[in-house]
């Protein structure tokens, strides 16, 4: 049951995706009921901590600190992990990883492994890699099954099915594990999902896991669940192959981190603990869900750890997904700044794209003729009575532009234009001037 | 090509931004001004805790130390269970005479594990923010998968092992801070379909707590 992973390089850009999500309204409703949801609890979370911003700020500054002595924390990790009986592998990137785990699966004699979920994972291609070498990846958490078993793709870091809803589970469910008579009620779903695990999670030797924390103080590894499935993978087994990136405080694959790490502006990303509020909370992603993004990681932390992993090679579309907003920096935990870096990459996006135009490039023209404008008080005048003819022809009788023409056409692809008013302010605030008589 | 760790850690020394001198000095000046503990009284911390373990869909009976066996021994009848595995070093005069079959663990199979009606342990310590349970591998508690095979779980909880805050508990738990500690938050939950929360999947999905007022 291989499927097709989530790949930057290969998928289409941005727009173009996100225009086939907007048009599934089964995808759109099931998105913002779950967003919603997740929304509303975590704000009565928030609210009900009188320490809420302490919290945020030493989340914050705990991410930036650990980035600093990143290499010293890395040793730390890998002595006392190495010192509790634990074995530190160390990977360049996702190749290697899948190569190490893989080998590794091997040499424990894995026909299957069981899987706690694990994003890093979905990055990397990893159960890919081990379908490859005879090697069965079985995903344990409930998500990331469902996911598995329709040959589908996660589009949420934390509820990577929400774009699917109990019926659409159901037929999977069915099909897929056999069985006749099944309920669609999410208890009758999660009981499916138990009788279909338990034999797997006693008696399967193997397991993967990702990693919400590894400690360098003690070597230690902190996974964050509730379903029991975690527990299992991490407590039955004889076998255990933790793979995380170098970011999650103290790990072991890179695979494009040190580049974002030398990144000054870009760098706050990895401070990162792939939370997901980001993703519940933005205006794009609420609309478009997860897999127009091209990546396992969607949303606005999708849109700025995304381009910088591919070092700008692929996903460029995606710093341009977000209204700059800031609702994602608000909610974020660890006050990851994702406008700023989104205003960043775009303008990394578009040094790279007109790169050898030099001052020729269209927009740098647009940009300098703008500039002309406004600094004279006459030229902005004369400018907006020319838009206000101009415009004519193009508005309809509701008052709207639905159409732009060249360059200008890019704003009015995916919504409408409100016709310029029939007088400025200044205009109106002229006119009443001299209606009563007064001056200035 | 130098090996992966080599190349990985120079990178990483040639990229990143500048520490502020020593790393334990600059780790204990980053601001910690969020809440360690609470003016809370004793009764509103667990009635907190209640609050959060009937949230999660566990069930909380209180009680004094001298009616333990009495208290458990309703529990294990509402529901059923007559017999329990329980862990080495299990306080004996928790356990009821009669009417229950106690199986200590040592080194029970998980087969084995995965035949009795629930287990009966003690706890390190809760935690009243977040309705967690702490459980470590010592005497009256167990190994790790004695309190995660078995569908039920009946944990005994003593309010002086009770504390607001989790920063609180992590420093209590730095003592065992190598082992592996396991906190739980009510019975076994999901919330991957729709969103809507329902009780258990793989671990114990029924948590009775015996909060006993000490």
């Amino acid at each position: 049951m291989s499927r097709i992973p989530l790949d930057p390089a290969t998928s289409p850009a941005f727009p173009k995706a996100a225009k086939k999500s907007l048009g599934d309204q089964q995808l759109r409703r099931n998105v913002r009921h779950a967003t919603d949801v997740i929304q509303a609890k975590r704000k009565r979370m928030v609210e009900e901590r009188d320490d809420w911003q302490d919290l945020r700020e030493s989340g914050s500054q705990i991410r930036q600190h650990t980035l600093r002595y990143l290499d010293q924390y890395l040793e730390e990790f890998e002595r006392n992990c190495t010192k509790a009986g634990g074995h530190v592998h160390w990977a360049r990137d996702g190749k290697e990883a899948c190569e190490i785990v893989t080998r590794l699966a091997r040499e424990a004699g894995a026909k299957e492994v069981i899987k706690i979920k694990t994003m890093t994972s979905e990055e990397i291609h990893l159960n890919n890699a081990l379908e490859t070498a005879g090697i069965m990846p079985v995903e344990t958490d409930l998500a990331e099954l469902i996911i598995q078993l329709g040959e589908d793709q996660p589009s949420h870091i934390v509820v990577p099915a929400l774009h699917k809803n109990r019926h659409q589970v159901r037929e999977i469910f069915k099909q897929k594990m056999g069985l006749k008579d099944l309920g669609d009620t999410p208890a009758d779903l999660a009981e499916a999902a138990r009788s279909y695990l338990r034999h797997k999670f006693l008696t399967v030797p193997t397991a993967v896991s990702g990693a919400n924390y590894l400690i360098a103080e003690t070597g230690g590894v902190c996974i964050v669940e509730s379903e029991g499935n975690g527990r299992m993978c991490l407590t039955l087994p004889e076998t255990l192959i933790t793979i995380a990136g170098i970011d999650k405080v103290i790990p072991l694959m890179d695979n494009a981190r040190t580049e974002v790490l030398a990144d000054e502006e870009g760098r706050q990303t990895l401070h990162c603990i792939r939370c997901g509020a980001c993703q519940n909370a933005c205006p794009v992603y609420r609309q478009t869900g997860g897999h127009a993004y091209g990546s396992v990681y969607a949303g606005p932390i999708g849109a700025i750890l995304t381009p910088q992993l591919q070092e700008l090679h692929h996903a460029e579309s995606l710093p341009y997904a977000s209204s700059l907003c800031g609702a994602c920096y608000e909610v974020c935990p660890v006050k990851i700044n994702i406008p700023e870096v989104l205003i960043h990459l775009r303008h990394k996006v578009v040094e790279k794209q007109t790169k050898g135009l030099g001052t020729l490039n269209p927009e740098a023209v647009a940009m300098r003729v703008m500039a002309y404008i406004f600094r004279s008080e006459a030229r902005f005048r004369a400018a907006q009575k020319f838009g206000r003819t101009a415009e004519k022809p193009l508005v309809n009788r509701e008052g709207w532009i639905g159409w732009l023409p060249g360059m200008l056409g890019g704003w009015t692809q995916a919504r409408d234009l409100q016709a310029m008013p029939d007088e400025t302010f200044r205009e109106w605030w002229e006119k009443r001037d001299k209606k009563e008589g007064r001056n200035g | 090509m130098a090996d992966a760790r080599s190349a990985i850690l120079e990178k990483i020394r040639a990229v990143k931004p500048a520490g502020f001198g020593d790393k334990a000095t600059a780790w204990q000046q980053i601001p910690r001004s969020f809440l360690v503990g609470s003016t809370l009284g004793r009764e509103e911390i667990l009635h907190l805790l209640e609050d959060r373990l009937l949230d999660y869909d566990a069930t909380v009976e209180r009680c004094v130390p001298g009616e333990i066996a009495g208290v458990v021994k309703a529990l294990l009848e509402k529901r059923g269970k007559s017999r329990m595995a329980i862990p080495d070093g299990m306080e004996p005069t928790w356990l009821p005479n009669e009417g229950v079959d106690f199986v200590v663990d040592r080194e029970l199979p998980y087969s084995e594990l995965d035949l009795v009606d629930g287990v009966m342990t003690g706890c390190t310590v809760a935690i009243a923010d977040t309705g967690s349970i702490v459980v470590r591998n010592t005497s009256g508690q167990g190994r790790r998968a004695i309190t995660l095979v078995p569908d039920y779980h009946l944990c005994v909880v003593f309010a002086s092992a009770v504390v607001k805050t989790v920063p609180e508990a992590m420093r209590l738990l730095q003592t065992w801070n190598t082992a592996p500690i396991t906190f739980f938050s009510g019975p076994s939950a999901t919330a991957d379909i729709e969103m809507t929360r329902i009780k258990g999947v793989h671990g114990p999905r029924f948590l009775d707590v015996v909060l006993v007022l000490d």
